[in-house]
């Protein structure tokens, strides 16, 4: 385990090299399970792209696809019972789906690296944190033991752990919650990798170390020029740290737009029914907007668009037809720059 | 197990930029530390892991002392029986057969006019080595058949526990009487090998399933998400963490191939003369319990405290490993 790729060890500027091909780039990926049921359509047909340096945040609900797409990019899918029928994965123009799978593993937390939900179950327990970080620099740079536990007392340093050199020989259980999520955070970051891939980083935690924990993501991306991907649903989340948002329904991409844009001038009628049933202060004692029944059974998605049984703006139309993600332009014609809705009346979610 | 729960605040850190942070960070921590060592732990000691745990709540176990000392001392005299027995196991005088318990020969004479006391202390180490060969034989067996296969899962799975059927379907002392008869080998192996043969589906059973519940955690994927390579996950994350079930159960086996190993010297298949064994030595005593029980009651009793031991000690670990069971 001794090859090293060239850019792993340092970290080599990146605005440059990503101008033309995006760093990251799904195109119409499929993702099925076959189930005793029949089969789950649980991503069908998702396309979009991270760049350097830039943070996309999935947007959606459970159920929605969002993490089985994050699964789909590190190559961590359970298949079977998953398949990928249709797809690809672009990394820096490569797919990712045809390479063997010795090329896909040397790839995963060298370049793509992930930081899951829950830090206590994704942590070994039987090893100390310090021989789980160090792991990294031994595997994939072939580091010596000793040269690794530095390694990695640097690392729960730069994550803000304090007593990083006393607590190296800790075990997970010893740490609370927002320290082990900045382990989690660490181990990902361990090998300065391009893309960093965090599904619901937060959703464990409590709400003031949410708040650190995101900053913190957003201070090492920034430090490093890493692109990120940040799978959650809440929407309070992403707000501060993206630069664009995709929200997912019944696994498709319903709406792309950037962050600021798309609190402003939802074009979906699912995001404007997530905006609206967000609690606010100014609305105190009245009853909280809720979007009207459940998420699609994937064994049977609606025909149509997915989401027209929840839909306050269905027509018949919607329950025939698939909409595409269309661009979505201003009233008078001009484009709006990263933009798209999969709505049969985007037009009048976003003008009327 | 330790306090899992540090305190969940972490003080107020509100990272800004990277060196102001790092001083926040620090002078918050030792608060932090100090939060830590209050519950319970004294400042200089070490963070321990489930095996220094487990060996803590053993040390202060009286069953797992008692067996633990039995145990020694059988391997003691397993390895070096001369420290205890001066005799030879092997010469007999015909004419002091079935004689009861006399100066220097305390447990008396057996039907040959061997030495009970001497032949009990020789018999020790077959029972031993048998003991710990088929052990050691069914655990590795096992675990690496049965990890494989839950690991992997899929086809070969499938044709592994349905394998691990076929042998569980054999009845033991039958299948010992059909294909030990066969040997003429009086050492030790045949009866170790026959033993891993029919015994390694019950280990592979317990290891299977214990790395099919330790590969759904997240750790595992998180440790292939990061570029783990399949032998990786297997023997530094699947493993330890899979491998305590089939410690506890492998040291209660051990005891009962003791006794598995008595049975089949006692109906003639397992080891035979001139190997010196307790089941050898029980089995022709039994013809003479009448007039000379001093002959069945020696062998026997070693080999039921051995068995005994064993089994305490599995006990005494599975305690120790999963504190839930108590």
């Amino acid at each position: 385990m001794t090859i090293i790729e060239e850019t792993s060890s340092v970290p080599t500027p990146r605005s440059g090299d990503s101008d033309t091909t995006p760093l990251l780039e799904v195109r119409d990926l499929h993702v099925e399970f076959h189930t005793r049921d029949g089969v789950a359509k649980a991503v069908n047909g998702v396309n979009y792209s991270v760049s350097s340096g830039e943070t996309l945040a999935v947007l959606g609900e459970s159920g929605s696809g969002k993490s089985v797409t994050a699964q789909a990019i590190m190559g961590i899918l359970d298949m079977p019972p998953g398949s990928i029928p249709q797809g690809q994965i672009l990394y820096r123009g490569q797919d990712m789906l045809t390479m063997s799978y010795e090329e896909r593993r040397k790839i995963r937390g060298r370049k793509i690296a992930m930081i899951f939900q829950d830090a206590l179950s994704s942590l070994n327990p039987v090893l100390s944190v310090g021989y789980q970080l160090g792991e990294m620099y031994r595997v994939h740079e072939g580091l010596s033991r000793k040269a690794a536990k530095a390694k990695a007392i640097e690392l729960m340093e730069r994550v803000n752990i304090p007593a990083a050199k006393a607590r190296v020989n800790d075990y997970p259980h010893q740490f609370s919650g927002g320290m082990r999520q900045r382990i989690m955070i660490a181990m990902a970051l361990a090998l300065e990798p391009d893309l960093i891939i965090a599904d619901e980083p937060t959703t464990a935690l409590d709400v003031t170390v949410q708040a650190q924990v995101m900053d913190l993501l957003a201070d090492l991306q920034r430090e490093f020029n890493m692109g990120l991907i940040l799978i959650t649903h809440d929407l309070g989340v992403v707000a501060d740290v993206a630069d664009k948002i995709a929200v997912m329904y019944a696994g498709r991409i319903v709406e792309t737009a950037p962050v600021h844009e798309l609190y402003k001038r939802p074009a979906h009628p699912y995001t404007r029914g997530l905006l609206d049933s967000i609690p606010r202060l100014d609305q105190k004692g009245q009853e909280l907007y809720a979007i009207k029944g459940l998420p699609p059974n994937l064994l049977k998605i609606p025909a149509g668009c997915a989401f027209n049984p929840r839909c306050p703006k269905a027509q018949d139309i919607c329950r025939t037809d698939v909409p595409v993600l269309d661009p979505v332009t201003e009233q008078d014609g001009t484009e709006l720059p990263g933009r798209g809705s999969a709505c049969h009346f985007w037009k009048e979610t976003i003008h009327g | 197990m330790p306090e899992p729960e540090p305190p969940k605040d972490e003080g107020a850190i509100a990272p800004t930029g990277t060196g102001g942070t790092m001083d926040l960070a620090t002078s918050d921590g030792a608060g932090l530390e100090g939060l830590d060592q209050g519950d319970g732990k004294g400042p200089d000691e070490k963070a321990r892991s489930l095996w220094s745990d487990a060996w803590r709540d053993l040390r202060r176990n009286p069953v797992f002392i008692i067996s633990g000392l039995i145990i020694l001392f059988l391997v003691f005299i397993a390895i070096w029986p001369q420290a205890i027995a001066s005799g030879n196991p092997l010469s007999c005088n015909l004419s002091k057969a079935q004689q009861g318990s006399q100066p220097g020969h305390p447990f008396g004479f057996t039907a040959q006019g061997c030495d009970v006391y001497t032949r009990t202390v020789y018999g020790a180490r077959a029972s031993v080595t048998v003991g710990v060969c088929a052990t050691l034989g069914v655990a590795i067996v096992g675990t690496v058949l049965g990890g494989l296969a839950g690991f992997f899962g899929g086809f070969s799975d499938s044709i592994l526990s349905r394998v691990t059927d076929i042998f569980f379907g054999i009845p033991v002392v039958l299948g010992g009487l059909v294909l030990l008869s066969v040997v003429t080998s009086s050492s030790v192996w045949p009866v170790v090998g026959f033993m891993v043969l029919l015994g390694w589906p019950q280990i592979s059973r317990i290891a299977r399933g214990s790395v099919i519940t330790i590969k759904q955690n997240d750790f595992v994927q998180a440790a292939r998400a990061l570029g783990a390579s399949n032998s990786r996950m297997m023997l530094r994350h699947v493993l330890p963490n899979a491998v305590a079930p089939v410690i506890v159960v492998a040291t209660i086996a051990l005891g009962t191939y003791i006794a598995l190993e008595a049975t089949l010297s006692y109906l003639g298949v397992g080891l035979k003369p001139p190997s010196v064994s307790w089941g050898i030595d029980i089995s022709d005593a039994s013809k003479f319990i009448r007039n000379a029980p001093h002959m069945l009651l020696w062998p026997a009793g070693a080999l039921a405290i051995t068995v005994l031991a064993f089994i305490m000690l599995g006990d005494a670990v599975r305690d120790a490993l999963d504190p839930k069971l108590r």
